[in-house]
């Protein structure tokens, strides 16, 4: 409990006094999570509103790997992402190894089958709705996919919330791919793994308090722009 | 485009027959209503001859090439399909999706919310309208882009004397201005007010077409007579 006050007191001292190393690490960690957030969902939504609107032989396996994709193992990912990108490896004359690059690309692959699987959810209802008028509209693929996202985006900012959940709290690819490296890659989630083994469990907690603020804040931000839950809106 | 030849057609549904063989030819002037009780064909017809359903067996011919005749129809189903946008936004988009400039579709959207007198609530959202605007809205829609044949599907079927009106005369107009009109009701009232010939349907079978003055006075078949009497036809 003592250890507990004691983070909260040091986080807030942290975050009021503008500790430089903090603020540091939390720009990383949004800066890795936004931008794997960002690629992500350009690989995301048009994926998800293309298998809501098209009918191909294997369309329910895909949706079924897709789905088991959401509970991919990081550790594994970010095992994969590291043999593809270690210098023996077939990416590795990129020299990605180490970098933010390479833990946002493991992040992307971690969270893109969740943003697909949650769009695809949210939009295949909204296709049952709509199918028969945008048909007899007479829209093409790329119009009913641009339709089905734009009248979707409130539940689509949903499953990119549940995308930067999952990847500002991840920890085990970026560690391997990264390698929390001081002042290069060491993120949130990378330094409290580190200074927990350390046993300065104030200084843990309280970076574990300033993730979860910063995770709030980012869902407060998102659902106040998106004007979500008021009324006559979705 | 006209006329529209239906010759032989079929629709079967694992592997049972429900509507057919139909052989019809639709001419461009006034408006023809199909009657029929409750699971005679009449929403399988409208669908087929707009293109919404796989043919069984049997051809549906326009003049034109039918992906060419698919840009020159609509359609306005028994339960009003509204975008989740705002009421200007439903109007304008048919347009938009052919490509007309956002001006010219605001302005054009502008005068069928007049029309249908919803000027009031055009930036409201068109799923929070009553049954009857939701309706009217979707026939302005249907009719904002002046397609050469307009399919209703039971347009009136849930409303009130005065929401009935206000459709009626918009689609009386319409088939002044060149809009060729087939729809579907089991109201024989709206049927004697509107319909310059009739079909009468009779499980999945096309009993007669005929102009309205014949079909009234001279009822093809039993069970045509037993509808004009209002009698309950199983």
């Amino acid at each position: 409990m003592n250890e507990i006050l004691q983070g909260l007191a040091q986080a807030f001292w942290l975050i009021v006094s503008l500790d430089t190393e903090l603020i540091t690490i939390s720009l990383r960690s949004l800066y890795v999570t936004l931008t794997a957030l960002l690629v992500s969902t350009i690989i995301a939504f048009p994926l998800a509103a293309l298998i809501v609107v098209t009918r191909f032989r294997f369309r329910r396996f895909v949706i079924t790997i897709l789905n088991a994709l959401m509970g991919l193992p990081p550790v594994v990912v970010g095992l994969l992402v590291y043999i593809l990108f270690s210098r023996s490896g077939p990416l590795g004359v990129l020299g990605l190894l180490y970098t933010t690059s390479a833990m946002i690309i493991a992040q992307a692959i971690i969270i893109t089958p969740l943003i697909t699987s949650v769009a695809h959810q949210s939009m295949q209802g909204l296709w049952a709705d709509y199918r028969d008028l945008l048909i007899s509209i007479n829209t093409s693929k790329p119009q009913r996919i641009g339709t089905l996202m734009w009248d979707s985006r409130r539940a689509l900012i949903t499953a990119c919330l549940a995308g930067f959940g999952r990847g500002i709290g991840e920890v085990g690819a970026i560690m391997i791919v990264g390698g929390n490296i001081d002042n290069a890659t060491r993120v949130l989630t990378t330094a409290i793994s580190l200074e927990t083994s350390r046993g300065d469990f104030s200084l843990a907690l309280a970076l574990g308090f300033v993730l979860i603020s910063l995770a709030l804040s980012v869902s407060f931000a998102t659902h106040w722009f998106g004007k979500t839950e008021r009324g006559g809106l979705w | 485009m006209f006329p529209l030849e239906v010759s032989s057609v079929e629709i079967n549904i694992k592997g049972k027959r429900i509507l057919g063989p139909i052989n019809l030819l639709l001419k461009q002037e006034g408006i023809s209503v199909l009657l029929g009780a409750n699971g005679s064909g009449k929403t399988t017809l409208l669908e087929t001859l707009h293109g919404l359903r796989k043919l069984s067996k049997g051809k549906v011919r326009w003049s034109i090439p039918n992906k060419l005749a698919a840009k020159e129809q609509s359609f306005v189903f028994q339960t009003p399909v509204m975008l989740r946008r705002s009421v200007l936004e439903n109007l304008m988009y048919p347009l938009r999706v052919r490509r007309f400039s956002k001006p010219n579709a605001i302005k054009e959207a502008m005068h069928w919310v007049k029309k249908i007198g919803l000027e009031k609530k055009i930036i409201q959202q068109a799923t929070l309208l009553s049954g009857g605007e939701m309706q009217a809205v979707a026939v302005a829609r249907a009719l904002i882009t002046k397609p050469k044949m307009l399919f209703l599907d039971e347009p009136t079927a849930s409303l009130d004397g005065l929401a009935k009106k206000t459709i009626e005369d918009i689609l009386v107009l319409a088939a002044k201005n060149d809009t060729k009109i087939i729809m579907s009701t089991h109201d024989l009232g709206q049927a004697k007010r509107l319909a310059d010939d009739i079909i009468y349907l009779h499980k999945g079978l096309m009993e007669s077409h005929c102009l309205k003055d014949e079909f009234l006075n001279s009822p093809p078949s039993d069970a045509a007579k037993q509808f004009i009497a209002g009698d309950i036809i199983i």
